[in-house]
């Protein structure tokens, strides 16, 4: 069996580790190459295409995660799977997410949900928690964002909540784009409505994968679009609370 | 109040009253005093309290001197007073508001010439700040008596002095007081001094009996000269109306006796680093007491150890700019070591613990006294919390494993300088700097010409020749050259510290010592990481040789990819490894002065920046004059995968081959931590629980963004009291140099993106 899931192979762009951003604790990011979505402000466009990735097993992502076994453990984390799109490599992801939690290490999943439906019950059931990007409420508005559906995030999340799997929602607040309160509202209703979120993130967009773009030779969309200030934060994370969701 | 307040417990007796255990009654043991005594605290931060007026009131009269201090480099200095225990009339801050008085000179911040280390150095300092020197000081030190410089330049080789010129042996203490002594303060409090005197002619008279060899007699003279001390001491606390001839009855006294203690010793060394040791644990059971017997409030507590740590804050040395370019700012290296664990398993945090740390938040962030907390994964969770929150909000605190320390030097030891572990009283070292191992690799390919000179600096051996380096003969060359490394290093300390024993002997610290004291020489390394990446291109890539028209290897091109230093890769991270236990295994060949036991830190302080300046291109691609890391730290930018993974590689390197310490500096972003106070918290503790748990020596954590450094460098005055931890202790950020500045903001950010 085990040696069955260690010999999957992957596309394996990069692994980090990491404090407090990506999970609980610090913990090992594995970042897995290829993505189905374009979102507009994408901070790693390195990472959309799985012919960039190099191939690994999931062995041998396993052994570079064992030497922070102790120290990861210790530290309260674990191990995260994002990317790129995890779901994209479904069995490669499912097999990485079964090691760890046979070496007893807390496991993330970081994904837009898009591809949930791949997921299957064995991957779901080696996953501690979800990082679920949702990166808009409103279909038309979330097709023109990622050129891709809002309908497979959304079935997503309740089958989630109906395995009671914990989610951390993360919001990327982009001014003009992802800022209609509306929307925001709609998200929070819907969110509401699940007993499976722990908490929502709402992350300012950021430009700092631009030098990406240019060394890539792609133009970035966002390039001349502003962060958001301080005050729009608030006011998105008081939407959500106003919800009674924990928003950070 | 200048004077402490009689009380009717004033005979030996009842100063002692409701005080547990025994064998301290009868011996000089300040540790069994504590463990029979001390109350372990296991809650959280809640009790603490805020500053009151009087603390205020104090705190700003003195803080409103430093900004002409820092506009003038030093406020004032009496030029024509050597200084020693008594040359001073008493000093005041503010009479009336004092609750802690004592100051080295007779006003603040006004320093004092040691000229005992070297007169030349008081010189070039004096003239640096537009003072004269006084001709009556210079004729003495000229004519009538030699200093501790003058001895160690009669007795160096020429060998010690070229390569103390080239750079690769520096920062030796041989113009200065050496530093990192740590007297037992606390024995001042706990005994009085008419009991230690008599103490110290009980160890005195032991030695009468034994045949007066050079050694015995040395210990003989030093015992009266320490007994010397501690009548001076007597003396100098009197002229501050303190009889401390017997032990102090409250906490009031428990506090002014052992910071009288600890102002002697600053009055009379200029040492690199002057360490307080591990005194919050042992005036807790003063305080605890006076709070049981309802003599002090919490609020009493707190502002006499705001007082106390206001006048560490305010410990002044004469020393010229280029040691404070060194050791960036004005540093006196004021460590106190808080928390820790027990042998028998009881956690030592009490709630003095947590007062010491309050200071931060009472006073302002400052980085003296360098607050070192000793960190166990066992420590009590509220401490861990409210340390791990103090240092997210001032980056004011250091931590040290005391799990790997405890072993070696027991429960009570403290930290000296930076890393350096001292069992309090009982174990002190002989500093010895560091050599620059990166320097010496490319003498190795350079047969020991050194390679921006082109002079022969180390012994001449056969120059690497071939086009591209090869690794067998590199290491076998770079073998050799530490031989000679360490011979001349040791060599050159035993010179340094006989001079220093014999010129400018610690009188008061030394008799704050058992006798006879364990003695450690504390030899040190730099440029580790570049000497391990270096070796790792060449033995992974392939690295190209270019030479000048003499032969002499500049520069060198390297050909593929290689494995570095700070990356948890077993393939680089042995040959860090790999370099410390080879050059402890040479530095031990070599006999030490006074049989001293041979250690070594992996340590630099912010020199990194000067040796990196004295060193030219290396073969990791490092470009000539570019910094070093600091410390034991991976070059910057070179170490990919977060702190994590940094600090794994610096844990592979052994304690037991370094043990004067091994440093480790992070600088984490605070949204690098986590999104909110509690969750940075715990997510730093669990940082701190790992690193110690995986083997972890040391780490500082400085918790900033680059932006908030960058807008500081620009604008000073908006920043003064901006706090970052530099490799072992902490400075003010706007007053190191541009460079310094430069190289703090260049290491990587492990702030998540």
């Amino acid at each position: 069996m085990k040696t069955t899931t260690g010999r999957v192979t992957g596309r394996v762009h990069s692994w980090d580790l990491s404090t407090g951003v990506d999970g609980p604790g610090t913990r090992f990011v594995l970042f897995v190459s290829g993505c189905p979505l374009r979102c507009l402000y994408c901070a790693n466009p390195d990472t959309w295409h799985m012919r960039d990735g190099r191939s690994a097993t999931a062995d041998e992502v396993m052994a570079e995660i064992s030497k922070y076994r102790a120290f990861i453990t210790a530290a309260g984390g674990g191990v995260t799977l994002t990317g790129g799109e995890p779901l994209l490599q479904p069995d490669f992801t499912g097999a990485v997410l079964r090691q760890c939690k046979e070496a007893g290490l807390h496991t993330v999943l970081d994904t837009s949900g898009f591809l949930g439906a791949r997921a299957d019950d064995a991957l779901l059931a080696d996953t501690d928690l979800v990082l679920l990007d949702i990166k808009s409420f409103d279909a038309a508005a979330y097709r023109r964002l990622t050129g891709g559906e809002l309908a497979p995030t959304l079935a997503f999340a309740t089958r989630l909540d109906g395995k009671g799997i914990p989610v951390w929602i993360r919001y990327v607040l982009v001014p003009g784009r992802t800022d209609d309160a509306s929307h925001i509202d709609g998200l929070g209703a819907f969110l509401a409505g699940l007993g499976n979120v722990d908490r929502v993130d709402v992350l300012p967009f950021h430009k700092l994968g631009a030098h990406k773009y240019d060394a890539l030779g792609i133009p970035f969309p966002l390039r001349d679009t502003p962060g958001p200030g301080p005050d729009l934060v608030e006011r998105v994370r008081r939407q959500f609370r106003a919800h009674g969701l924990r928003a950070f | 109040m200048t004077t402490v307040a009689p009380t009717d417990m004033a005979a030996p007796g009842s100063a002692w009253r409701r005080f547990a255990g025994e064998r301290w009654r009868e011996h000089v043991d300040v540790r069994d005093f504590i463990q029979a005594n001390y109350t372990p605290y296991e809650g959280d931060a809640a009790f603490l309290v805020g500053p009151t007026a009087r603390t205020r009131a104090v705190w700003e009269k003195v803080s409103a001197l430093f900004p002409e201090e820092r506009r003038k480099g030093i406020l004032d200095v009496d030029t024509a007073t050597p200084s020693t225990i008594t040359a001073h009339a008493p000093g005041y801050i503010d009479r009336d508001l004092e609750l802690i008085v004592g100051l080295q000179t007779d006003a603040p911040l006004k320093r004092a010439i040691m000229p005992n280390g070297g007169v030349r150095m008081v010189e070039s300092s004096l003239r640096a700040y537009g003072y004269q020197p006084d001709p009556f000081v210079t004729k003495v030190f000229g004519a009538y008596r030699k200093t501790h410089n003058d001895g160690v330049f009669d007795a160096y080789t020429p060998a010690m002095r070229a390569a103390r010129k080239a750079g690769i042996i520096t920062g030796l203490p041989d113009a200065y007081g050496r530093g990192r002594i740590i007297g037992d303060y606390r024995r001042v409090a706990l005994y009085g001094t008419d009991r230690l005197i008599a103490a110290k002619r009980a160890e005195r008279a032991l030695l009468d009996a034994r045949p007066s060899t050079e050694d015995i007699i040395r210990d003989r003279e030093e015992l009266a000269e320490q007994a010397r001390a501690l009548e001076e001491l007597t003396r100098m606390a009197a002229a501050y109306g303190c009889d401390i001839t017997r032990p102090a009855a409250t906490v009031h006294e428990a506090v002014q006796w052992l910071y009288l203690g600890y102002l002697a010793a600053v009055k009379e060394q200029n040492g690199a680093a002057m360490s307080l040791g591990r005194t919050s644990t042992f005036l807790d059971v003063y305080l605890q007491r006076d709070l049981d017997e309802g003599r002090i409030d919490e609020s009493r507590a707190q502002e006499l150890i705001d007082d106390f740590v206001i006048k560490l804050r305010i410990v002044r040395f004469l020393r010229t700019p280029e040691y404070d370019a060194l050791f960036s700012g004005d540093p006196t290296w004021v460590t106190e070591s808080i928390g820790g664990i027990g042998t028998d398993g009881r956690t030592l945090v009490t709630r003095t613990s947590f007062r010491f740390l309050q200071t931060l938040y009472n006073l302002g962030p400052a980085p003296e006294p360098n607050l070192t907390v000793l960190w166990s994964p066992r420590l009590p969770s509220g401490f861990k919390e409210f340390c791990a929150g103090v240092s997210i909000d001032t980056s004011a605190l250091q931590y040290e494993s005391d799990e790997l320390m405890r072993p070696l030097t027991g429960d009570d030891t403290a930290i000296a300088c930076c890393v350096s572990a001292m069992a309090v009283g009982q174990q002190m070292q002989f500093f010895g700097a560091r050599v620059n191992l990166a320097k010496a690799l490319l003498y190795a390919i350079n047969g020991g010409r050194d390679e921006l000179t082109g002079e022969q600096i180390g012994p001449e051996a056969p120059a690497l020749s071939s086009e591209y380096l090869e690794y067998e003969k590199l290491s076998a060359a770079y073998d050799r050259m530490l031989d000679w490394l360490a011979e001349t290093y040791v060599n050159a300390l035993n010179v340094i510290h006989f001079m220093h024993d014999k010129y400018a002997y610690e009188r008061i610290e030394m008799a704050l010592h058992d006798h006879p004291v364990h003695r450690f020489m504390a030899c040190g390394i730099a440029g580790l990481s570049v000497a391990a990446d270096s070796l790792a291109a060449v033995k992974y890539a392939r690295v190209k040789v270019i030479r000048d028209d003499s032969g002499l290897a500049v520069d060198y091109e390297t050909e593929g990819e290689f494995p570095a230093y700070g990356n948890n890769d077993d393939r680089v991270d042995a040959l860090a490894v790999g370099l410390v236990e080879t050059f402890m295994a040479k530095v031990r060949e070599h006999r030490t002065y006074r049989n001293a036991e041979h250690t070594q830190s992996v340590l630099t302080i912010t020199s990194n920046v000067v040796y990196g300046k004295h060193t030219g291109n290396t073969p990791d691609g490092r470009r000539t004059g570019q910094p070093f890391a600091p410390g034991a730290n991976p070059m910057n930018g070179r170490d990919r995968h977060g702190v994590a993974a940094s600090a794994l590689s610096v844990a592979k390197i052994p304690y037991g081959q370094a043990r004067d310490g091994i440093s480790l500096t992070t600088s984490i972003t605070p949204e690098g931590l986590g999104h909110d106070p509690a969750e940075r918290a715990g997510n730093l503790v669990g940082v701190l629980d790992a690193y110690m748990g995986c083997g972890g020596f040391h780490m500082n954590v400085n918790v900033l963004d680059r932006a908030t450094l960058e807008d500081a460098m620009d604008h000073p005055e908006k920043y003064p009291e901006l706090t970052v931890r530099v490799s072992g202790y902490a400075v003010n950020f706007v007053r190191l140099t541009r460079e310094q500045q430069l190289d703090v903001i260049s290491r990587t950010f492990h702030g998540a993106l």
